[in-house]
């Protein structure tokens, strides 16, 4: 182990260490063999560190892996080369392929939690790699994981290493991963988007450790995002893909202060939408000294909250801040056990049991996930056409014309009428679960992060939808968030929560502006801007705040 | 996102899809075992509602004095050991073993399915006893249990097909509660919940459509073993009694045929050979086209 870290030290910044030519992959569609990456030419010297931006669909993750020399199924590579170290991994045996990777080259992919085997301790997983290929003896391997666990600074480094997976949390556990990539010491690493599952203050730490660990090792790196502002603050140049091809290709610098191509300048847009701040008005939806709990455990404390019609309230702070709980409690899913939910001055029952028809109509929800909040057996006239069939009776032509007038609200062609939510994408199925909450004609619309599983394009589009819907039909949001760009783009009002509890409210520009608490200055500093040497100034202002919260 | 024909278009515009369609759609994609297997049960299904017109003599009509007779013109497959017409007591059998068997696994789907579903989304306290009700009757091996019951009740049609069914609908009442639980989370069902729709409406338009692959995967097989346990109960003489003919008691009584070389024992399980693999091949075609709705395309 020591010898290999002594060569990792000796290893030469600047030395060529992949090359991939001309790589065409093509995977198996409907209508035969479809190129998803095309002609696609790259090299990253060692110590540098490139990141590829793109929406989902772009070829990305596709690309990603063939850096190790791997396709899902279903896929294949059609043309061109891989070259890693000299050899073209593209010509090896698959047993020479498997023998680099985990040792000389690594994958840290999205999902940790999806990726741990929860029946084993994070140490066994950590050391496994370097155990099968017999590099180190078991003490040696444990002693360089705890070294790493250090590196990365998960809590108690010694001890960590003997949890189950579901013990630790989704960003100490998206930071073991790296650490298990990094225990062979590979010459490169693939990030697969490793932080886009995380919340944006731990975002933050996961970053930093990211980035520490590759330049103390001079590992090269492949880092895959769909977030421009992270990937500034990783990479030392950016590729954009699109549809499998090369839009751009210039160093991070220059491609973030003159970007050279329409579609590269529409992804920087995204994050500068902004809704101009409207005066207040009358209330009406009011939430006042509510509590609720899930057992013993109280997920919300005294909230009290002031809805005000046609404007937007945007709820944000980090999971488990009781957002969600916030609007279940709002619907009557989850019964408060103190205080009071007022709709147009008339109190709601606390149950959704209890509620009128009419009630329940006022107030609608809309969901994260599109995919399971839409159901997979029902057509887009099923799912939009029951609400306009339970709450207003509508059947028959009344109710076809009525569904694709709504789907012409949301900006979808009628020939979606007949489709399943699996027929479309998912923006568009979010854009259905839109039509459905209009098509009861509610007062107060709840949206449940709902743009956050979406690429920042199509957040955007749905943005400017909701924006719209508001000026024409003066409806209400309250809208839940942990994206502060979002924030900026659509609430007048800014309710900022943490532990069950709100720890600051008010109009927008004023929280913003002029945070008083400090975990809305956390928030705030978290949030990754498109400066390169954000993430410095980030890491020191999050240091101090958190020590002022606690 | 949207095309050019703002202006609401001339051409009609296709506002429902019909369940019919979406079959046709899937029996186009169909392979050639899907279809054998589509033809074979059609086939069964015709001996069964017809055999009184298809069968040349009648099903337990002594009509040769010759027993045992060998395969000739009169009697195709020969005669059985009372001199009775093989071929049509095995056209015969298709009514009497299928029949038995695909009504006993409809009544054990009709009540194991109702009770999983009603378990998965009520109180925990109906649940626990529903599941503990299960369990219990799980326990005891099915066969033996059968048989108590079968001597306590008299071997009737009627009875066999009660008790096999609620033996089996257990399985089918384990499976149901586990696929409607996962379903009975999902965020379309508290839509529903937040629309006020009654709990009949979600059960049976919003969670049932999601489980009746498995649960129609399961039938397929489950079928089989209803089959095989009432094919068990005859050679016990506890099934279905004669005179009626029953291709399990068939090959029981013939099966020392075997010996000399004559295949006539062969034949009733072959139907029943043929009949649990043509199954299986709609079932997975029908599994094919159902998952493809949520996957591909």
């Amino acid at each position: 182990m020591i010898s290999n870290r002594a060569a990792s030290h000796n290893r030469q910044n600047g030395e060529l260490l992949l090359d991939i030519r001309n790589l065409t992959i093509e995977a198996e569609g409907s209508d035969g063999w479809q190129p998803i990456v095309k002609d696609i030419s790259l090299h990253l010297r060692r110590g540098e560190v490139l990141g590829i931006i793109g929406e989902s669909g772009a070829g990305k993750s596709t690309l990603g892996l063939a850096a190790l020399g791997f396709t899902r199924p279903g896929c294949h590579f059609s043309g061109g080369s891989v070259t890693f170290d000299g050899r073209d991994l593209l010509k090896e045996s698959e047993e020479r392929r498997r023998q680099l990777r985990g040792t000389r080259i690594a994958y840290v992919a999205q999902s940790a939690a999806a990726s741990f085997n929860p029946a084993h301790r994070l140490i066994e997983q950590t050391i496994e790699c370097v155990m099968m290929r017999g590099l180190a003896s078991r003490g040696a391997a444990v002693q360089s994981a705890t070294d790493l666990f250090a590196q990365m600074q998960l809590p108690d480094p010694e001890t960590i290493g003997d949890r189950f997976p579901h013990q630790v949390s989704g960003g100490q556990l998206q930071r073991a991963m790296t650490a298990m990539a990094m225990t062979c010491k590979p010459d490169l690493i693939v990030f697969d988007e490793p932080t886009t599952a995380l919340d944006v203050t731990t975002q933050v730490e996961v970053l930093a450790s990211i980035r520490k660990i590759v330049e103390e090792h001079h590992t090269a790196a492949l880092y895959i995002t769909h977030d421009l502002a992270v990937v500034a603050q990783m990479a030392h140049r950016i590729m954009v893909l699109r549809h499998g091809e090369l839009v751009e290709h210039a160093s991070t610098q220059q491609m973030l202060s003159e970007p050279e191509q329409t579609y590269t300048r529409s992804l920087w847009a995204v994050r500068t939408l902004e809704k101009p701040e409207e005066p207040p008005a009358e209330t009406i939806l009011s939430v006042s000294n509510v509590d609720a709990h899930y057992g013993d455990f109280k997920a919300l404390d005294d909230i009290s909250i002031e809805v005000p019609r046609g404007r937007t309230v945007a709820v944000v702070g980090e999971s488990g801040s009781g957002k969600s709980t916030l609007a279940r409690v709002i619907s009557g899913l989850l019964p408060s056990a103190a205080g009071a939910v007022s709709l147009n001055g008339v109190r709601l029952a606390p149950s959704l049991k209890q509620r009128s028809r009419d009630q329940l109509r006022r107030i609608q929800m809309i969901y994260q996930s599109a995919d399971t909040a839409l159901n997979p057996r029902q057509t887009v006239m099923d799912l939009v056409g029951r609400p306009l069939s339970f709450h207003f009776g509508l059947k028959g032509r009344m109710q076809e014309r009525r569904v694709a007038e709504l789907l012409d609200m949301v900006e979808l062609s009628d020939r979606h009428i007949v489709s399943f939510p699996s027929e479309l994408s998912g923006g568009q199925k979010q854009r259905v679960a839109i039509a459905r909450a209009i098509a009861a004609d509610p007062d107060v619309f709840i949206c449940d992060e709902i743009t956050s599983a979406l690429d920042q394009l199509v957040q955007e589009q749905i943005l400017k939808l909701l924006l719209n819907l508001q000026k024409e039909m003066n409806k209400t949001y309250l809208f839940i968030t942990h994206d502060i760009a979002t924030v900026n783009a659509i609430a007048d009002q800014v309710v900022v929560m943490c532990r069950g509890g709100i720890v600051q409210q008010g109009a927008k520009r004023a929280v913003m502006s002029s945070p008083d608490h400090p975990y809305t200055k956390l928030l705030l500093s978290a949030v990754p801007q498109m400066d390169p040497g954000w993430l410095d100034t980030a890491i020191q202002n999050g240091r101090l705040a958190k020590q002022n919260i606690e | 996102m949207r095309p050019s024909d703002t202006n609401l278009p001339a051409r009609a515009v296709r506002y429902r899809r019909s369940r019919t369609g979406l079959v046709w759609a899937g029996l186009r994609r169909a392979s050639l075992t899907t279809w054998l297997g589509l033809c074979v049960i059609l086939l069964y299904a015709i001996l069964a509602l017809f055999a009184p017109l298809i069968a040349p003599y009648g099903e337990a009509d002594v009509v040769s004095s010759q027993p045992f007779a060998a395969w000739n013109s009169t009697f195709l497959f020969g005669t059985d050991q009372l001199g009775r017409d093989v071929m049509s007591r095995i056209i015969y059998g298709a009514r009497n073993s299928v029949g038995i068997a695909f009504i006993t696994t409809t009544i054990a789907f009709l009540l194991g399915g109702t009770l999983g579903i009603l378990s998965a989304i009520s109180p925990s306290w109906l649940d626990h006893v529903l599941s503990g009700v299960a369990d219990m009757l799980m326990a005891i091996p099915q066969l033996i249990f059968a048989l108590i019951l079968l001597a306590l009740f008299g071997s009737s049609i009627p009875s066999i097909v009660m008790i096999i069914a609620v033996l089996n609908s257990t399985q089918i009442f384990r499976l149901a509660r586990s696929s409607a639980r996962n379903v009975a989370v999902m965020e379309f069902i508290e839509v529903a919940s937040l629309r006020g729709e009654r709990t009949l409406w979600i059960i049976v338009r919003e969670i049932l459509p999601n489980i009746m692959p498995t649960l129609i995967a399961e039938f397929g097989l489950r079928f089989c073993f209803v089959f095989l346990t009432i094919s068990a109960l005859s050679f016990l003489g506890l099934g279905i009694q004669p005179p009626s003919a029953d291709w399990g008691t068939m090959v029981r009584e013939s099966a020392t045929f075997i010996s000399y070389g004559n295949i006539t024992p062969l034949l009733p399980a072959a139907a029943i050979a043929l009949l649990t693999v043509s199954i299986n091949f709609v079932v997975d075609w029908f599994l094919d086209i159902a998952s493809g709705l949520r996957d591909d395309q």
